[in-house]
């Protein structure tokens, strides 16, 4: 049997001279060139949907930045994955998702340990550009395992492609517009009463902050366990 | 000669903001002296909506002195909602870093806050009472502060990782065990450490008879007294029970459950100050005044059940008589014998070996609406008390912080010091000083001190250049 023909595309990432299957994002190519893009709503296996904007690179050529996560790889492509210029818009991206909700590191279930976190560290915010608006949601605790803080919500929808493409539930869903944006349940009803939820957790180990938790826990006390949901997709797809 | 008020703003050398007010009448007498805290803090009702598990690092922030205390408190609150008791390494461990908590912040307060004026005298000049003076001239004594200080914090970071803020008291317990070389580090610093604590203990008692004037003046009153007290009557700092004892020394009430507080407790709400002002509901307000913190724990306590510490507390008892010590001064005093005790006593409970075991957190749901923690913090009885739903999210919350069980008590002893010393025809700064200084006996920490009761009352003064009062707006 004569093996499908494995189209390969030449481009460049920070000058280096990259080749990659031709369908692959730019955001894949470089984690493969071991080349560092920050992402949040990104996640090995889900479904790309270019929700947190933390993956913008410069492609040469184009005044626009592109989301790595989402964009394919072409021909002759030039990306720069860290200029000055896509520092400066990935601190501006982080100051507004701390803005939009109510991060309080410091008593976090997640501090420590949250994605969020690291990203500010990573990229040296030390303040938010932009004021807070200190919204308030109502949490979800009426789950006996598990809690939704909608505060510390960034939207990313790992928890909804999870429990959609993996878990094959579709419990969770996005729900409103803009900033009061938040994850449901089924039809925006309790936790507990939703139907669909299967009580896997996926959604909880995936979520990259502490908006998704285990019930019971303290602050600092969660780690999260998204290598599992990952090795399970993996797993999957080789069968 | 006409009316006039002194302001004292801000008092100076304590934790948190306040400032003092004396009326002064025609003759440049002391018609009356107010202590106002002008801060605001409102924890009580950030905290509605969050779940309970949150609380204790939450209630925590409210203080960057005595976090621990409030941490205790919470998470004794919160065992009550899972209605579990920690395991007894749990409890121990509890209590070991509540006690370190005590020895650091009672050591801010003497040598950081407090000694200057013991070294320089209260009528000494204002540049020269400070601890920077006092690194000049007394410096083994400076280091001594520093030294017995960073003994009570460093337990605090042995044990709960850092020193500010630790994260490991939880609901049900502690995090995790701690290892034979975390306890032989602490042991090892035992020695030194009570090495400070005698010789200040008595550096200040060899110092006492040049207070005599102050002694007699600063919140010398009768007043009740309240505290924990183990189930012996002891001296209790983590768990126990109330006891209420009158300025004759008489035990009004004894073994009340902390649960059970607001039978006992009022709080009532001053126009002029963000601080709440309990008292003793039999009594009524203002009659129920009492009193807090090491003074009241020793009065109210039958021992301290540490050799070292009964050695002192004897001598303690014996200042009038076998009844309740009303000076205020001696609060200094008392909080040198507790500094001797918790150093024991840390000792006692580490070379404990069930201590060392891993059972250490009990893990539950919640099963009941409503739980209340109660623990001695370095300057009185702290309550925390939360409603929360069936699915552990706070609905509800009171706090009692130690120093505003002090409040009433805080207000009568300026008014008594200024009395004393305060003359409005020769205003001098070591009488100003004085009255700031009784503040100091009570080591209040204002900050924390300053929660909802009700609508917040709010008074705002509009004055022109001169600083004439033209309008008052108020809001009560």
């Amino acid at each position: 049997m004569i093996k499908e023909k494995v189209r390969v595309k030449t481009l460049k990432i920070n000058d280096m001279d990259v080749t990659a299957k031709s369908n692959a994002t730019i955001l894949e190519v470089a984690n493969e060139q071991g080349i560092t893009i920050p992402s949040l709503c990104y996640l090995e296996g889900l479904s790309c949907v270019g929700a947190c904007r933390l993956c913008l690179v410069e492609v040469k050529g184009s005044s626009k930045l592109v989301p790595a996560c989402t964009s394919k790889i072409k021909d002759g492509m030039e990306v720069m994955t860290n200029s000055p210029r896509i520092q400066k818009h990935r601190k501006m991206i982080l100051s507004m998702i701390f803005a939009e909700r109510t991060h309080t590191c410091s008593v976090c279930v997640s501090n420590g340990h949250c994605e969020l976190q690291n990203q500010a560290i990573e990229q040296g915010l030390e303040h938010s550009e932009v004021a807070y608006i200190h919204q308030k949601f109502d949490i979800d605790a009426s789950h006996p395992s598990y809690m939704y803080d909608p505060n510390r919500c960034i939207l990313c929808t790992r928890c909804v492609r999870v429990c959609d493409e993996v878990e094959g539930a579709h419990a969770l869903d996005i729900f409103g517009r803009g900033i009061e944006s938040k994850i449901i349940h089924d039809m925006d009803e309790p936790w507990i009463d939703s139907q669909s939820c299967t009580s896997c957790g996926k959604c909880v180990q995936v979520c990259p902050t502490g908006a998704l938790f285990e019930k019971g826990v303290s602050a600092t006390e969660m780690t999260k366990k998204k290598e599992i949901v990952i090795k399970l997709i993996q797993t999957r797809k080789e069968r | 000669m006409q009316k006039r008020t002194l302001i004292i703003d801000p008092v100076t050398r304590i934790e948190g903001h306040a400032k003092i007010t004396i009326d002064l009448n025609e003759q440049g007498k002391v018609d009356d002296a107010r202590i106002h805290v002008t801060q605001y803090r409102g924890f009580e009702k950030i905290c509605e909506g969050r779940p309970y598990t949150e609380m204790p690092a939450l209630t925590a922030r409210t203080c960057g002195i005595c976090p621990v205390s409030h941490a205790i408190s919470s998470t004794k609150a919160c065992d009550n909602l899972l209605a579990v008791r920690p395991p007894k390494a749990g409890r121990n461990l509890r209590r070991i870093i509540n006690l370190g908590q005590i020895v650091q912040s009672h050591a801010l307060n003497f040598y950081h806050l407090s000694s200057p004026d013991f070294i320089y005298g209260f009528d000494a000049p204002k540049e020269d009472r400070n601890i920077f003076n006092m690194i000049k001239t007394h410096p083994d004594m400076a280091k001594d502060g520093i030294k017995l200080r960073a003994f009570g914090q460093k337990i605090i970071e042995e044990l709960g990782g850092k020193r500010i803020h630790p994260t490991w008291i939880v609901p049900g317990g502690v995090s995790h065990q701690i290892s034979i070389e975390q306890k032989e580090n602490i042991l090892r610093q035992i020695p030194e450490a009570m090495e400070i604590a005698q010789r200040a203990l008595k550096y200040f008692t060899q110092s006492l008879h040049k207070f005599q004037k102050e002694i007699a003046s600063f919140a010398s009153f009768p007043s009740l007294f309240m505290g924990i007290v183990n189930k012996k009557g002891n001296l209790e700092h983590y768990d126990g029970f109330l006891r209420f004892m009158d300025a004759e020394g008489n035990i009004l009430e004894d073994g009340v459950d902390p649960r059970f507080y607001k039978e006992y407790i009022g709080e009532a709400v001053e126009d002029d100050s963000y601080l709440k002002s309990p008292y003793y509901k039999p009594l009524g307000y203002p009659q129920g005044m009492y009193r807090v913190g090491p003074l009241a724990r020793l009065n109210i306590a039958n021992a301290c059940a540490t050799p070292l510490a009964d050695k002192e507390f004897e001598i303690f008892k014996n200042i009038n008589n076998g009844k309740p010590v009303l000076n205020s001064f001696y609060y200094h005093y008392a909080r040198l014998i507790e500094i001797i005790y918790a150093i024991e006593r840390i000792e006692e409970l580490l070379l404990e070996p069930e201590t060392m075991s891993d059972n250490v957190r009990a893990h539950a749901s919640i099963n009941r609406n409503r739980g209340v923690g109660c623990s001695e913090a370095p300057r009185g009885t702290l309550f925390h008390d939360y409603e929360a739903t069936n699915d552990g999210v706070i609905t509800g919350v009171n706090l009692i912080i130690a120093t505003g069980n002090n409040n009433l008590a805080m207000n009568a002893g300026v008014k008594q010091v200024a009395q004393a010393f305060v003359d409005g025809n020769n205003i001098t700064d070591g009488a100003l000083n004085r009255v700031e200084a009784v503040i100091r006996c009570f080591d209040p920490c204002l900050s924390c001190s300053t929660h909802a009761l009700g609508i917040v009352s709010s008074k705002i003064e509009i004055r022109d250049h001169t600083k004439k009062v033209i309008e008052i707006i108020s809001r009560s």
